[in-house]
């Protein structure tokens, strides 16, 4: 309702700024259609379904005055699926108002923020929730309510962010795939804040370029955005809770860029009222340039994730070792594949992913992606998804 | 070598007792050192144009004549005893829309270069060592696109020679940097305003690689003179891309501070 409501608002906004000769108005975005194919049965009840259909929307429109000091951002986002009705969902993923000063910028509004450096797991990305039913890598990500003022000096950018109000992840549905055993009942969630999702999380980072050094510290406080899944019967039915905990956080990201080699570190401390713990996640990235005379870049990446909770984690890289190799081909279609896979050194068990993509004609995009899982012990939580190997075609339409 | 050292020595032995020759054989300069002193000029007559602005428009040209387009922002800002330092913002294909690169060059050693993508809303320092490799699917490689900077080749003048623009200094550069893909660059430089109108570039097997030549100089500030257009050709696959220019706008007030991170995640 919210959606549509902001919807309107903008299209009746549109036509007004139009007409105003010192605004800037613009309209892009994308359509896209999703085919997803599952090569093998599906292992829980509704999911009886091979191949799964969803279209999506994500139109921006920007408008900008005062030459650019002042702009609004609105992004609304829909997707339409086939089968999962929890997959079927809106989105505003940005609606930001933003000024911009000499060696300052304040944006008040719905937004999005990425930290880190690592390319398997974004451990310390934490001010988005994740967008669970859009992508299986945890990259889509929900707009968050903010505050946020960030402030240049030559010894860093220091960014303030007051977040209020709490987006809940979202889940598979009973219909959908790539989920566990027991449905996630996210009309059911819980808080540890008695404010629920109006608790006003807080959070400050320093990021600085240093020589060949870029470098990122923060300190989080707050909702976590990584519920932990209990279980819970609910009209009969045994189901999983997302329980949403107070948290204080500091992370840290670094990366190293020498030569041809990327050097990457990402750590973070978590403080619960359950247990304090540490995680990291870190790797190199070698690129070959141009290899056998031609244009085609070839990076290799590897990378390990480490929970100290071990088998206990909530994370999957509780103790994962990761290889990837990167094809850019750098032709007119911008082609690029990464192929991909993990290891997990408690279980054994193994993932496979590719993804692929390049542009066809000036406004077209089509990519192909890869998912493929293989576990060996039934204790590995990773074997809800044993089954749910996919390959995955999507054709975008840029306007 | 023996022979060389003792033709040396009578030869050095035979000047130093003539004075005269001597003085005139000082005078007369190495085309190295004619080569390097056209080139500091070169780069003394486009110093103190502050900062710059400009849009771009990158043809690709397939050998079957196909052409797709990049529109590009470009902003400069000058550096003292430095490379320059550059934001450059993509508006098509719409795909890239809104990507943006953030590079601070330097005349020795790698640039710093991170590249903003906006769906992910990640800025990632990259490698800058990838100097040979083609920007963007274009014929132009990064190096091709960076500024220019003494320190970056050792210089060979090889003649003078009539050229569009009258008549030419013909100048051959060689790359510093072991990245570079070239063995040389062959630059034809006008003798009345030190203006660059064509340069050859020598692959790492010296062969000629690729063409460019810069058509339509304009006088900006009432100094600095830039190209509306600017042709590359690759002899060897046939492809071409042209650079085509618009709305040069020097002095525009820009500083270092609109040149980090900030202003990379928001360049649109």
């Amino acid at each position: 309702m919210a959606f549509r409501q902001m919807a309107v608002a903008a299209l009746a906004f549109a036509p007004v700024a139009v007409s105003a000769e010192d605004v800037f108005f613009e309209v892009s975005g994308k359509v896209a259609g999703q085919l997803q194919g599952f090569t093998e049965d599906a292992q829980f009840a509704g999911q009886d379904y091979d191949t799964n259909l969803s279209f999506s929307i994500e139109p921006e429109f920007y408008w900008e005055w005062n030459d650019g000091e002042d702009s609004i951002i609105f992004e609304p986002f829909f997707r339409y699926d086939e089968q999962d009705s929890e997959r079927t969902h809106g989105d505003i993923r940005e609606l930001n108002w933003l000024r911009v000063g000499d060696g300052w910028e304040f944006r008040a509004g719905l937004g999005k923020v990425f930290w880190g450096v690592t390319e398997f797991q974004h451990l310390t990305d934490i001010i988005n929730q994740t967008d669970g039913v859009e992508s299986f890598d945890g990259e889509e990500k929900l707009g968050q309510p903010m505050l946020n003022l960030s402030l240049v000096y030559d010894w860093g950018i220091v960014d303030a962010f007051i977040l209020p109000g709490f987006r809940e992840r979202t889940f598979a549905g009973q219909d959908g795939r790539l989920r566990s055993g027991l449905v996630v009942n996210t009309d059911e969630a819980e808080y540890e804040s008695s404010a629920e999702d109006k608790h006003v999380d807080l959070a400050l980072r320093w990021s600085h370029s240093i020589d060949v050094f870029d470098l990122g510290v923060y300190w989080f406080r707050g909702t976590n955005r990584e519920p932990l899944l209990q279980t819970r019967s609910i009209g009969g039915k045994i189901e999983l809770v997302p329980v949403y905990q107070q948290i204080d956080q500091l992370g840290f990201d670094g990366q190293a860029t020498i030569d041809s080699w990327l050097w990457k570190v990402e750590t973070i401390v978590r403080d619960s009222k359950d247990d304090r713990y540490t995680a990291f996640q870190g790797g190199v990235e070698y690129t070959f340039y141009g290899i056998s005379e031609t244009n085609t870049d070839l990076g290799l990446l590897l990378e390990y994730g480490w929970d100290e909770r071990g088998k206990d984690a909530t994370s999957a890289a509780q103790n994962d070792v990761f290889v990837g190799t990167r094809f850019t081909l750098n032709d007119e279609a911008s082609t690029e594949i990464l192929l991909g896979g993990g290891i997990d050194a408690d279980y054994g068990s193994r993932s496979f992913f590719v993804e692929a993509s390049r542009r066809v004609g000036e406004d077209w995009k089509v990519s192909l992606d890869g998912r493929f899982f293989s576990t060996d012990k039934a204790a590995d939580p990773a074997v809800a998804l044993s089954e749910d190997d996919r390959i995955q075609l999507t054709v975008e339409r840029y306007f | 070598m023996q022979v060389t050292k003792s033709f040396n020595f009578v030869l050095g032995a035979g000047l130093l007792a003539s004075g005269m020759l001597m003085s005139s054989l000082t005078l007369a300069q190495t085309a190295e050192e004619r080569g390097l002193e056209i080139s500091q000029e070169a780069k003394q007559r486009d110093l103190g144009w502050g900062d710059m602005q400009a849009e771009m428009l990158m043809v690709l040209r397939n050998k079957q004549g196909e052409e797709s387009v990049r529109e590009i922002r470009i902003k400069n800002l000058e550096i003292d005893n430095d490379g320059d330092k550059s934001l450059t913002v993509f508006d098509k294909p719409r795909d890239v829309k809104g990507t943006a690169f953030l590079s601070f060059s330097h005349p020795v050693g790698a640039d710093d270069q991170w590249l903003y993508l906006p769906a992910l809303k990640r800025v990632k320092r990259i490698a800058s060592r990838n100097k040979s490799g083609p920007f963007m699917g274009s014929e132009f490689a990064f190096e091709d696109l960076s500024s220019f900077e003494i320190e970056k080749y050792t210089y060979k003048y090889l003649r003078d020679e009539a050229c569009g623009l009258g008549q030419c200094f013909v100048v051959e550069q060689y790359p510093v940097d072991k990245n570079s893909g070239y063995t040389r660059r062959v630059v034809w430089l006008d003798q009345a305003e030190y203006r660059t109108e064509k340069v050859e570039f020598y692959d790492r097997k010296d062969s000629l690689l690729k063409t460019l030549t810069f058509n339509g100089y304009q006088q900006y500030l009432g100094q600095y003179w830039r190209a509306d257009l600017q042709t590359m050709v690759n002899h060897q696959n046939g492809k071409g891309t042209d650079l085509e220019w618009s709305g040069y706008n020097f002095r525009t007030g820009l500083k270092d501070s609109d040149f980090n991170k900030n202003t990379l995640k928001r360049a649109r």
